[in-house]
């Protein structure tokens, strides 16, 4: 009796947690229904920024990758120095970095305007800033992989007559691919989520979040309607990736208690 | 295997771009329009009202992560102890609303707390925002899943049997929980949660910038006034020793932190 109080006690705690983390969002689909139709609009221009998105990712990918290869590659001190360097990003709070950006560009732009050359565009910065503190995270992802696969896949690549090159685009790479993804959904979402960078470093209508923002505190307000455009498609993926992944390792789990079976009727 | 030459274009990128623009943070402070001079800089370091700010942010990021704390420890134990496909979901469930946009969800209590729920209450024009309440519970609300990942992450390789032997040896659940999974919890999981909570609330800007209302304001808000507004383009040498001392903070956190958590040097641990 205690255990059945104390169970249903268990699944109303978590329930009642699931429903204060979801309230926003709730609240922003139902009232995406709302009239909203004076005057609050969303200019598309916004989406614009998007485009520079996809292209940052690959290029976080590229260098992400490229790095961690040759950290791996490293002998131990400067490999320490320079992931300790690379979690600087990641342990910094997005103010700072924010604001270290802004003051990087603002001092590059001050020498190009003496130099009378043409000033580091929105675009440009946002993407410098994006890459630099979405690298890490790609990094962070593929290493593991990388000392989970062994260097020896390489060495029989090249014994099979596969030149340098060759070996690492035809094994070593498919080998850590699965961190290559995991990398690039992270980085995808932390460029995506971020406001706090972008705000500091461009302008007040270059990207979603920041838009967002200064509608919020505008008199404006933001079209709620965006946030069951911007969410659907994410819990969608979000939770066939994460379905999947349960159902894989379910798979896995039986077929282990399957080998085990086996191996007991064997013997 | 020669491959190190893989990473030098990070290593550029990272000079350029992430340790080089710390150092502007320094030539800014003490650097007012090409000229040299501390007294900008001093002046903000010796203006108490800064200091106060400082100080009500550090209570805040402290309030909130207890909160976090006593709330998600319950949530991440609960869930590590069910069946895991069961688990797995649920945890999915918690952790989706943090990849909505975190400035769409922010918006969205500031919509709630400004409107809907003064409406509902019969309040007539009184608005529930620009209260220390208010950014407390949004700031609950944003960091409440960093809160439960890495405790949910430590519990659930928690070995079952330990809690079994404990029972053996004549524990009772409470003491089996006290002492045998919240010391074996505790070290990595919840000071990696603390980490992940307490510093950005420090740092927290856009909570009390958009549930603050103007009345209720922190740290961060007085960074954001020093480069966006004051004196029309902002003023980079009190910005600038404002997050001085932001930083400093914040390396002083991490250092404690990492002094509680000897074990988790590895990076990347927070994923």
């Amino acid at each position: 009796m205690v255990k059945k109080i104390s169970r249903s006690f268990k699944y109303v705690y978590l329930a009642l947690m699931i429903l204060f983390l979801y309230i926003p969002i709730l609240y922003l689909i139902v009232f995406s229904f709302n009239d909203f139709s004076t005057g609050r609009r969303i200019s598309y221009a916004n989406l614009g920024a998007w485009k520079g998105f996809t292209l940052h990712n690959y290029t976080t990918l590229l260098i992400g990758t490229a790095a961690a290869i040759g950290i791996y590659s490293m002998k131990k001190r400067p490999r320490n120095l320079i992931l300790n360097a690379s979690q600087l990003p990641m342990v910094n709070p997005d103010l700072v970095t924010g604001i270290t950006f802004m003051m990087l560009f603002a001092f590059v732009n001050t020498l190009l305007v003496k130099l009378s050359l043409k000033q580091v565009g929105d675009i440009a910065k946002l993407l410098i800033a994006h890459i630099s503190f979405s690298i890490p995270y790609v990094i962070f992802s593929v290493m593991p992989r990388l000392r989970q696969s062994s260097d020896l896949l390489y060495e029989a690549a090249m014994d099979l007559g596969c030149s340098p090159m060759q070996a690492l685009f035809k094994a070593v790479i498919p080998d850590i691919m699965p961190g290559i993804t995991s990398g690039f959904v992270m980085a995808l979402t932390m460029s995506l989520d971020d406001f706090v960078v972008s705000y500091f470093v461009s302008d007040l209508k270059s990207v979603l979040s920041v838009y967002i923002y200064s509608a919020a505190r505008g008199a404006k307000g933001v079209n709620p309607a965006l946030a069951t455009v911007i969410f659907i498609p994410l819990v969608t993926l979000l939770l066939v990736v994460n379905l999947r992944r349960i159902a894989k390792e379910r798979e896995y789990e039986i077929q282990n208690k399957k080998v085990k079976l086996k191996d007991k009727g064997g013997k | 295997m020669k491959r190190k030459f893989f990473a030098y274009p990070y290593i550029v990128w990272m000079i350029l771009f992430i340790v080089a623009p710390m150092l502007f943070i320094l030539y800014y402070a003490v650097n007012v329009g090409g000229e040299w001079t501390i007294t900008k800089a001093w002046a903000t370091l010796s203006d108490a009202g800064k200091w106060h700010i400082l100080w009500t942010s550090v209570v805040m990021a402290f309030k909130t992560t207890l909160i976090c704390l006593l709330l998600g420890y319950p949530i991440a134990y609960i869930l590590s102890n069910m069946n895991k496909t069961v688990a797995g979901f649920l945890s999915v469930l918690f952790f989706v609303p943090m990849w909505m946009n975190f400035v769409l969800r922010t918006y969205a209590w500031q919509a709630i707390l400004e409107y809907f729920l003064p409406n509902l209450l019969g309040m007539k024009d009184g608005t529930l925002t620009g209260t220390e309440a208010a950014v407390l519970m949004v700031l609950v609300y944003n960091f409440l899943p960093f809160m439960i990942m890495p405790l949910y992450n430590t519990l659930a390789k928690l070995d079952k049997s330990l809690l079994e032997a404990a029972r053996d040896l004549g524990a009772n659940s409470f003491l089996t929980f006290v002492r045998v999974v919240l010391p074996l919890s505790s070290v990595p999981g919840i000071v990696s949660g603390i980490t992940m909570v307490f510093i950005p609330a420090i740092t927290a800007f856009t909570v009390p910038a958009l549930i603050g209302n103007g009345k209720y304001y922190l740290y961060g808000n007085e960074i954001e006034l020093a480069f966006k507004t004051l004196s029309g383009q902002g003023d980079y040498a009190i910005g600038s020793t404002l997050s001085i001392i932001l930083l400093i903070c914040v390396v002083v956190s991490t250092v404690i932190m990492n002094y509680f958590d000897k074990d988790q040097k590895q990076g990347g641990q927070m994923w």
